[in-house]
């Protein structure tokens, strides 16, 4: 699976547009994902995950850079993310699809922060983009 | 699963202000479905799906007007879309998994039009809202 010429421009041209945003709107993203789908919070139970809460943040953060390292390596994200596949498919062992309603959460989070600038086929590419994502993070699982 | 007072009256509320842009976000939604999901098109073979066509746009009206009429009857979706359930069983055969999609599509545009209404409160009320209208439409497939 490669990720097309046209998506990639888009992914990076959106990544450069976020800045030093991304961990704000992964933090969002976070937070929706916990309050529409409870189910997950499973994997947090170690977490404060409260409104508002720093441990969520940080772990908004930490979803930013591993999104922002995919971005910097869009040529070979297996390679790129094969140490947060050994922890997530193989050490948290995540079901793949609690992967699905973050990135669900994520879409509608830039959505909200760009809207009228958050086009059908931006939202394609980003779609297909993180579907590579999370591919390289839970191989054979979807 | 049913909704609670608090999701109702989010639902009902924001209804209010959907319902002024019925038409652009039924069009919208479905364009963002066909770009992101475009195994989603062999529902309509018989449309002309491009951009600001007269069909996606009659057809993005027809969406919102049901989600429109089960939020009417909000107590009661399962009647209100009875005929709509049938029609999915019987004739049109949808997939399940594409109410999921075309959900999905639905909350990043009222996302994007409503950036400030649609917080983590309203958007987990209406996804839960969406499933549901998902499962009445689905609910007589066997």
């Amino acid at each position: 699976m490669v990720l097309e010429a046209a998506d990639r421009a888009a992914v990076r041209a959106l990544w450069l547009k976020l800045g030093s945003n991304v961990g704000v709107y992964t933090t969002e993203a976070l937070e929706r994902t916990f309050l529409a789908f409870p189910s997950t919070k499973t994997y947090f139970l170690h977490l404060d995950l409260s409104p508002g809460s720093a441990q969520v943040r940080a772990h908004g953060q930490k979803v930013a850079d591993a999104l922002t390292l995919a971005v910097d390596h869009l040529d070979d994200l297996p390679s790129a993310l094969s140490a947060l596949r050994e922890l997530h498919a193989h050490k948290l062992r995540v079901n793949p699809v609690k992967f699905q309603l973050l990135v669900h959460c994520l879409l509608v989070t830039l959505a909200r922060h760009y809207p009228g600038d958050f086009s059908p086929s931006l939202q394609a590419s980003l779609n297909k983009f993180l579907s590579h994502v999370i591919s390289a993070l839970a191989p054979n699982c979807h | 699963m049913s909704l609670t007072r608090a999701e109702r009256t989010i639902i009902v509320s924001m209804w209010g202000k959907i319902s002024t842009q019925a038409d652009i976000i039924g069009t919208e939604a479905l364009e963002r479905l066909f770009s992101s999901y475009p195994q989603t098109k062999t529902y309509f073979p018989h449309f002309d799906l491009h951009a600001g066509s007269a069909q996606l746009r009659a057809h993005g009206s027809k969406v919102v007007a049901a989600v429109g009429d089960a939020v009417k009857s909000i107590d009661n979706v399962a009647g209100a879309l009875s005929k709509l359930s049938e029609l999915h069983a019987y004739v049109l055969r949808v997939d399940p998994v594409n109410f999921k999609l075309l959900s999905h599509c639905l909350l990043v545009t009222v996302a994007s039009h409503f950036p400030a209404d649609f917080t983590a409160d309203a958007h987990a009320a209406w996804d839960k809202f969406l499933s549901i209208v998902s499962r009445v439409l689905t609910e007589k497939y066997r």
